[in-house]
């Protein structure tokens, strides 16, 4: 029975989340009214029977380490296995690697004592429900080097921008890894390897003077490589910018795309919190909305999205919104296209109007 | 409270909760949109940095056990596991099922003694309140009493229902009636006992010898210690405290937690209410939804109207349906053009599109199953 342990490379991602990502990583945003962006990759390597996680992770992680505590909240917290937060911690002084090289190198040991022959591979931006053991099986069946997951997208925003594009041949070997923006089928960031491999490409990188895993390791040389392709046919969006956030959450409050991404089972996992049910009292007027548990709603809130611990007082509006964790909005506020980051107090009859295109931003703990 | 072993009697039937408990301790029916009963007891537990719980188990335990697992929801999993399940046991003198309150009790010294403890306090897991277990044994402890028990000033009409206790103005208690008659006095026994263990153990180990005892505290064990002249205190208790044992006290105490002056039960941050959470999703609420003066849970799907109500999780209520004053557990799943009406609907029942079942305003609210819904629909009908 093979198995694969998982790894969580942070490190190289871009993003443009501004004051979102003041305090936090992009994998530690809170999303969708009760996660946050690293909920997916993780649950999602649980799902695929991965009992190992390791995390590259490079700044800014308090928030990170907050929220995954032990891992046990998605089922990797166990007794042999486990989570590995593994923030920058070089001290070989004979260390010559560069970039996403250094983590590797200087977590040799997490491979080495790792007791799967394969590892799972992600970023934190791609954001699905779904597991990776039919792409495992195919993986092993094709007697592939690497096989990358992909995804077909319909229509091309900009946060595709930055994804890499998959060129294959008939029988689905990969021909070309390119930034060509007419190319529908994307990588999603996820990726099966051989651990032998992995680890002999990561010496060749670093022998080389290269900086970056999967662009040196991988897509420079792609010839001397079998790498197969695997797509991933669940609903699965990327968010890696202010403007791709907000309009990946105001989708969901499309009952089929929601239902799409958070009821399948098994479920998204998050940290477990502990708050009542959400309260709503006699002038609450809610309609087309996602609310998280502990809200307590006596205005008007429509199109939008509140996270757990929200107050929304008498006679407040809250239009095509979201309002993260314990945000307190008073009587008479107006809040429309707006993004709350997590306890920002709105004080009485103030109005905040955004554009859909560009929602007005306030950043954590401000009170206005 | 170190030296204090926490007892929680949890082996209830409730048989006056009906069809609530056809299959289910009392202690684990669903309480208040995401709770059990137990819970509240349990918290109580936690805040009050309680180490070790006993929580005896005998009535239809598999959800209830299941709901406790290893006490990590109440801060007691892990390296300091202070939490354990008690059930009835066979021994080499063989075994009973807990033939009253002090009999469970009794049938657990051997787990009270392992911990040496000094107090032990006996709670039980039916009732909804809030209480610093250390504010009663300070007051155990300054009274220099042998036994301490919490009391409520109840209406002179409910005392009939309760033990009752007669005490001098300094609370020392001289007598006590087991659900009286004629009460003399209102002060009503909450079931929440504080005893030195030393004294309570010679008590249990006689009447475990007395065959003519019932083997409760209410009618054996706390009138022979007033009858022995022990010292024994009453400790007041005046906040919010309800026995949820008939179906109209549950819906109440449901209720109760809608009103806006009892938001405390379940949003204090000092002294929060915890239970054994899930990964369930946010609730959805629909272009088509009413909701009013209710609690929601997580994993709902509401699309009609719903007022003055409280609904567990992943329920689903379809478009121009309305459910007002009614108590929904989890799973259940209301169909469309649906009027409920003072009415508790237990887990995971389906309400059929067009059903309509409304209870009077002077009549006790209706508990519906699958099974009852079936039955009634037929009726109906006819």
């Amino acid at each position: 029975m093979e198995t694969m342990m998982g790894l969580i490379n942070l490190e190289h991602e871009h993003h443009f989340f501004h004051e979102l990502t003041y305090f936090r990583s992009g994998a530690s945003i809170p999303f969708a009214g009760r996660y946050r962006l690293i909920d997916f990759p993780l649950s999602n390597m649980g799902d695929s029977g991965v009992e190992e996680i390791a995390i590259f992770t490079s700044s800014k992680y308090r928030s990170l380490m907050d929220h995954l505590e032990t891992g046990e909240n998605w089922g990797v917290g166990r007794r042999n296995g486990g989570l590995f937060i593994l923030p920058p911690d070089w001290n070989d002084p004979s260390d010559i690697s560069k970039g996403d090289l250094r983590f590797f190198h200087n977590n040799r040991d997490y491979f080495n004592r790792g007791k799967s022959a394969y590892v799972l591979v992600s970023g934190g931006q791609y954001v699905s429900n779904t597991e990776y053991l039919d792409a495992f099986k195919y993986h092993l069946e094709r007697e592939a080097d690497i096989t990358l997951v992909s995804t077909q997208q319909k229509s091309l925003h900009p946060e595709h921008e930055s994804c890499f594009r998959i060129e294959k041949d008939e029988a689905g070997w990969v021909t070309k890894i390119t930034n060509d923006l007419n190319n529908h089928e994307l990588f999603t960031g996820v990726y099966i390897i051989n651990k032998e491999l992995l680890l002999s490409l990561v010496d060749q990188c670093i022998a080389h003077n290269e900086d970056h895993f999967f662009v040196h390791g991988i897509k420079q040389r792609l010839a001397d490589l079998k790498v197969q392709t695997y797509e991933n046919k669940a609903y699965g969006v990327f968010v890696n910018s202010m403007e791709s956030y907000y309009r990946h959450n105001m989708n969901l409050l499309n009952e089929e795309n929601y239902r799409a991404l958070f009821y399948q089972k098994p479920f998204i996992r998050t940290k477990i919190g502990n708050q009542p049910p959400t309260k709503y009292r006699t002038g609450a007027n809610v309609t087309k909305s996602i609310l998280g548990n502990g809200c307590q709603i006596d205005g008007d809130v429509e199109g939008s999205i509140l996270f757990r611990g929200v107050s929304v007082e008498a006679g407040a509006t809250i239009k095509n919104s979201i309002i993260m964790q314990r945000c307190k909005i008073e009587a008479g506020v107006h809040l429309e296209n707006v993004i709350l980051d997590k306890d920002v107090h709105i004080t009485a009859n103030q109005k905040l109007i955004g554009s859909t295109e560009k929602p007005y931003v306030i950043a954590k703990s401000k009170t206005f | 409270m170190k030296n204090c072993v926490g007892m929680l009697l949890a082996g209830g039937e409730g048989k006056r909760l009906g069809l609530l408990t056809k299959d289910l301790a009392k202690p684990a029916v669903p309480f208040g949109g995401k709770y059990r009963i137990i819970d509240f007891a349990l918290s109580n537990c936690a805040n009050s940095s309680l180490q070790r719980v006993g929580v005896m188990t005998q009535y239809s335990p598999l959800e209830l056990n299941k709901h406790i697992g290893n006490g990590g929801p109440w801060g007691m999993g892990g390296l300091n596991s202070g939490m354990q399940v008690l059930s009835p046991y066979t021994a080499q003198d063989g075994g009973e099922w807990y033939a009253g309150t002090a009999d469970a009790i009794y049938q657990n010294i051997l787990y009270i003694d392992s911990y040496d403890p000094e107090y032990v306090l006996v709670i039980s897991g039916d009732h909804i309140y809030q209480m610093d277990y250390n504010k009663l044994l300070q007051h155990h402890k300054d009274t220099g009493a042998d036994a301490t028990i919490s009391v409520k000033p109840v209406s002179w009409e409910e005392a009939p229902r309760f033990g009752i206790l007669n005490t001098t103005e300094d609370l020392q208690i001289y007598e006590f009636d087991e659900k009286p008659e004629k009460p003399k006095s209102n002060l009503a026994s909450m079931g929440i006992y504080i005893f030195n263990w030393s004294s309570l153990k010679s008590y249990l180990l006689d009447d475990a010898a007395n065959e003519q005892s019932s083997h409760d505290f209410g009618n054996d064990i706390i009138p022979s210690m007033v009858d022995d002249g022990l010292k024994l205190y009453a400790y007041r208790f005046d906040n919010y405290w309800k026995d949820v044992g008939t179906i109209e006290s549950y819906w109440e105490a449901n209720m109760d937690l809608l009103d806006e002056d009892l938001q405390f039960l379940l949003n204090d941050r000092n002294w929060r209410t915890y239970s054994n959470e899930s990964n369930i999703p946010p609730q959805y609420i629909d272009e088509t939804a009413v909701v009013k003066q209710s609690l929601i849970n997580s994993g709902c799907w509401i699309s009609g109207t719903v007022e003055n109500s409280i609904v567990f999780e992943n329920v689903t209520i379809e478009k121009n349906s309305i459910v007002s004053h009614s108590i929904l557990h989890p799973g259940v799943k209301v169909g469309r053009d649906v009027v409920l009406e003072r009415v508790i609907v237990m887990g995971d029942t389906n309400i059929p599109d067009g059903t309509c079942i409304q209870v009077q305003a002077d009549e006790e609210p209706l508990v519906i199953d699958q099974e009852s819904l079936t039955n009634l629909l037929l009726t109906v009908k006819v």
